[in-house]
């Protein structure tokens, strides 16, 4: 039987099960090869902060989406075209996010009277006609799998595990994926246990000849690679481009890293990809907790050391009192906050932008800290060596802020040449500065406003540095009002003079009226309503900001330039607050506070109605 | 690596040839403590110590916290890091870690270590980092004008305790010998040539070394220490811990007891064979942890000196050594070699 091959634009898949159905590296597999393939792509990982809920339980669904194209694309999409139910539990989440006539491919083995009722399904969707307006796919992927593994000296539960490899071999073969990398990953995986690692090649065959032969699928898709600019290309999540760019900003800071932090979700990965990179001079240091992580990156930083503290938004609260002291010690250090959602404990594994007051204003006293965020999970490589070169240059705390749908997001990253990536590094003082031959440690630059950094080790600049209010110049212990004030104005007028590049406008006929504006992981979203207005002939400018503080100098004269200013949180209006509060601008806001990015049609529908009102 | 293992005290911090004196130490900073307070003795004690070390001044960095004993580092004309309140080992952790060719001393207090920085300090302690950890123990917060502290004994009458406090104390030493310290001593403000002794073996030790120092506030808290100092019975009641040698006080001496601890006994009653010899490098923590309790619940008889210190690798040269392992494998990082290490694929 010859099979027909249909060719598509763009592919939505979200492959969704238990949270021990192994899901996430289902994702991460069909991933590698959908890069390795060459379209561009963009994966949304979605899973509870329970390691294991109930089995077949609704807060046990764990998914993974992941968009991919023959062209450039910015989001993991809105709604996917194919839903992989591996129980009804997953069914029964995700249902509602599937348009009408996708494809559900629904292991039929799960569908079993006590999961069904687990989730409170009278009769098994399956079989009456409650799915009509969907395709559906129902496949016996566990008794498939247990089938293909007879032959191999496995118990049931064990071969039975193997179901989610079935699985992604059925979607490779449905999207011409290639196979050769998951075989060799597989084979690497469980080098140690090989007869596992044959059972699961054998389940992704088998798989994958089960599409090949059964009548179940007629029809085969291709997604034809995408041209995207040319370079050397790899799929990256953001938490590892972080890590990557905290790596690359030690090397070009020639900067030794210390990184001091706590376990937190969702920012664990990067400590635990910076732990692996020890012969790049990385010191990864596991603290007692979150205030000692952020302590041991100052101390390190009054040292010499690249500094980086890593958390999310409850890390930060307990590190304010820290980063306070760098500020006043005028010391190098890195914040990174992965956000999500809050306040308190929140929702561990959900994203949010919440946390852009805190990072700006949660501290005692005047201390101001410049703010960048990354746009895209690749894009974090150079948000964190801006961040660091910031740090170094002004001698300041920086944070970056990042979020969980960032840092557990993917996409393709076209490699920078190591050669163009920006010399970051500065001297460090290694001579009097004073009129009489001594150490002024507060004597600024008077460009930068930044201070001598001298590190212990340093004959003849030995001096003392704290908490308490300095005199201009010496650094000595100071109480007096007017030092103070001095003080004060001049920390301020440090960070307020960073340089920091002009705003940039995306107008593509120069003629818009509306302007939406973003800044951190709503990019994606945002430009890709942008696109679906510009589609349809609608007008709209698009900007994106990096740093939040200081905000770009153009930036006042760019919103006062339009007629309206849309603005897409996921929050409720923090930048929107300064915004109105630096510029009297009157922003137009949208919020969504879910724990989720927002979606390109929800942003292109909003867009459309401040475009259409008067 | 060898040399970074068994390097001992401060052997990896640069020597100078230059002769140091006192006055090299002293900042140029006016000392603000009140007039009579046991810090002086403590902050001259030290000044005149380090030119003992031959190391070179700008190798040196003094780390506190907040509370009077922090204002240390000011008066010292080294490194310094006047941090926040119960931080300073965690803050010294990083530059220990990442700088093993400095000596790095932590000057802390009662409340300081013991209340709000209490984590800190017990992990810096399992961890072994090399540090010198001097803690000040006032019994009494002194900068915030008199609340009791968590040395502050049982139904202590302060500002916030009109009644008396409730909590049972830490004892400094039992708590350090608990959370794993390789190096642990008590001395006091007032017997410089005691305190310089502690210090000395403390900068001899390479990991955390903790020096509990009675240090007396004349204003909140005068006299906390008047035994051990009062020349009519200081000799009776201050059991001095020597190793190797038997652990006595004029009149009295440490001998087992029936119940298989120990007790003080009256020294003319016991023979020298039954005096306990102190063996400050047993591996076994549990006869140091005995005589940290020696003084409970009064201070009939108070052990003075080196209780603990037992070789055990510290944490910046079991990093470095991983670093250098990692090199060893894999060869000094490349960041090209880095980016390109996934799966990759080009589009031309």
């Amino acid at each position: 039987m010859t099979k027909q091959v249909q060719q598509l634009d763009r592919v939505i898949i979200r492959f969704a099960g238990d949270s021990g159905d192994g899901m996430q590296l289902t994702g991460d597999r069909f991933t590698a090869g959908t890069a390795e393939f060459g379209n561009d792509l963009s994966t949304l990982p979605n899973f509870p902060a329970e390691i294991r809920a109930p089995a077949g339980t609704l807060p046990g669904v764990s998914s993974f989406q992941l968009h991919f194209a023959d062209h450039d694309i910015l989001t993991p999409g809105d709604a996917p075209n194919v839903l992989v139910a591996m129980n009804p539990a997953a069914l029964k989440a995700n249902l509602g996010d599937l348009p009408r006539g996708a494809d559900i491919i629904a292991n039929i083995d799960e569908f079993t009277k006590r999961n069904l009722q687990k989730v409170g399904y009278a009769a098994n969707p399956l079989e009456d006609d409650s799915l009509s307006e969907w395709r559906v796919h129902a496949v016996a992927l566990t008794s498939l799998t247990v089938k293909a593994l007879e032959g191999f000296d496995l118990s049931k539960k064990d071969a039975e595990r193997s179901k989610n490899m079935f699985a992604l071999g059925l979607l490779s073969w449905l999207y011409h994926r290639p196979t050769e990398h998951t075989i060799k990953f597989l084979e690497q995986k469980f080098a140690k246990k090989p007869e596992i690692a044959k059972a699961n090649i054998a389940a992704f065959q088998a798989g994958w000849n089960y599409g090949e032969t059964t009548e179940a699928f007629s029809v085969s898709y291709e997604v034809k690679p995408a041209q995207l600019a040319p370079g050397v290309y790899r799929n990256i999540s953001g938490n590892q481009a972080l890590a990557y760019g905290l790596i690359a900003a030690s090397v070009q800071s020639k900067l030794p890293l210390f990184l001091g932090s706590y376990p937190i979700t969702p920012a664990s990965d990067i400590l635990h990809e910076l732990s692996k990179h020890k012969r790049f001079g990385v010191r990864t240091f596991q603290a007692e907790d979150e205030i000692a992580g952020v302590g041991a990156a100052l101390g390190a930083a009054f040292g010499g050391a690249l500094g980086v503290t890593t958390t999310s938004g409850p890390g930060v609260a307990l590190k304010a009192e820290t980063v306070g002291l760098a500020v006043t010690t005028e010391l190098p250090l890195l914040i990174v906050d992965v956000q999500r959602a809050g306040p308190s404990t929140g929702m561990p594994t959900k994203t949010e932008q919440t946390d852009l007051l805190m990072a700006m204003f949660g501290r005692n006293g005047e201390s101001p800290v410049p703010i960048v965020a990354p746009m895209s999970p690749s894009d974090c490589f150079a948000a964190a060596i801006e961040a660091a070169r910031i740090a170094v240059k002004y001698r300041t705390p920086v944070m970056l802020l990042s979020d969980g749908y960032l840092a557990n997001g993917s996409e393709p990253w076209r490699l920078p040449e190591v050669a163009d990536l920006p010399d970051i590094s500065q001297e460090f003082t290694t001579e009097p500065n004073g009129a009489d031959g001594e150490f002024l440690p507060f004597k600024r630059d008077t460009d930068t406003l930044a201070r001598p950094w001298a590190v212990p080790g340093t004959p003849g600049l030995e001096h003392r540095i704290g908490g308490i209010e300095k005199a201009d110049g010496t650094g000595n212990i100071s109480y007096d009002p007017d030092n103070h004030d001095l003080m004060v104005r001049t920390r301020a007028a440090k960070i307020a003079g960073i340089d920091v590049p002009d705003l940039e406008v995306d107008d593509a006929d120069g003629d818009a009226r509306v302007l939406v504006l973003g800044w951190g992981s709503t990019y994606g979203p945002i430009a890709a309503a942008v696109r679906r207005i510009r589609r349809a002939g609608g007008k709209v400018a698009q900007a994106h900001l990096r740093h939040l503080n200081p905000l770009p100098a153009n930036t006042g004269e760019i919103l006062k330039s339009y007629d309206k200013v849309l603005l897409p949180e996921i929050n409720l209006g923090q930048l929107a607050l300064l915004l109105r509060a630096r510029y009297l601008v009157d922003i137009i806001s949208y919020n969504r506070v879910r724990g989720l990015p927002f979606k390109a049609e929800e942003l292109a529908g909003v867009i459309q109605d401040v475009i259409d009102s008067d | 690596m060898t040399e970074l293992v068994n390097g001992r005290g401060l052997s990896l911090v640069p020597k100078t040839d230059a002769k140091q004196t006192l006055k090299d130490f002293k900042s140029d900073q006016e000392v603000r403590w009140c007039p009579g307070c046991g810090d002086y003795a403590i902050l001259a004690a030290v000044q005149s110590f380090l030119p003992e070390l031959g190391l070179k001044r700008e190798n040196i960095v003094f780390v506190s916290g907040i509370g009077c004993s922090s204002r240390f580092p000011y008066y010292l004309n080294t490194y310094g890091f006047h941090s926040i309140h119960g931080r300073a080992p965690a803050i010294a952790t990083g530059l220990a870690a990442s700088r093993p060719d400095l000596s790095v001393w932590v000057i802390t207090g009662d409340g300081d270590a013991l209340s709000i920085g209490g984590n800190h300090l017990i992990h810096a302690l399992r961890r072994n980092v090399n540090l010198n950890i001097l803690l000040f123990n006032n019994r009494i917060y002194g900068l915030t004008k008199g609340q009791y502290s968590p040395t502050s004994e049982v139904g202590k009458i302060t500002k916030s305790t009109p009644m008396g406090s409730l909590d049972k104390p830490f004892n400094p030493i039992s708590l350090a010998i608990g959370a794993e310290a390789s190096f642990v001593a008590r001395t006091i403000d007032s017997d410089r040539k005691h305190l310089q002794s502690v210090l000395r073996e403390a900068t001899a030790h390479r990991g955390t070394s903790l020096v509990e120092i009675y240090q007396n506030c004349n204003i909140f808290n005068d006299n906390a220490f008047e035994q051990l100092k009062d020349p009519e019975i200081r000799d009776d009641i201050t059991l001095r811990l020597e190793h190797g040698q038997p652990i006595v006080s004029t009149s009295k001496a440490v001998v087992r007891a029936a119940n298989g601890g120990i007790e003080v006994a009256d020294r003319a009653t016991v023979s020298a064979d039954q005096i306990l010899v102190h063996d400050a490098h047993n591996p076994d923590p549990s006869l140091a942890f005995a005589l940290s309790r020696l003084d409970e619940p009064a201070f009939e008889h108070v052990p003075i000196g080196v209780f603990r210190s037992v070789d055990r690798p510290a944490y910046d040269v079991l990093m470095a050594e991983q670093m250098e392992e990692a090199v060893a494998q894999k060869g000094p990082g490349d960041l090209s070699d880095l980016l390109l290490g996934g799966d990759t694929w080009r589009i031309s």
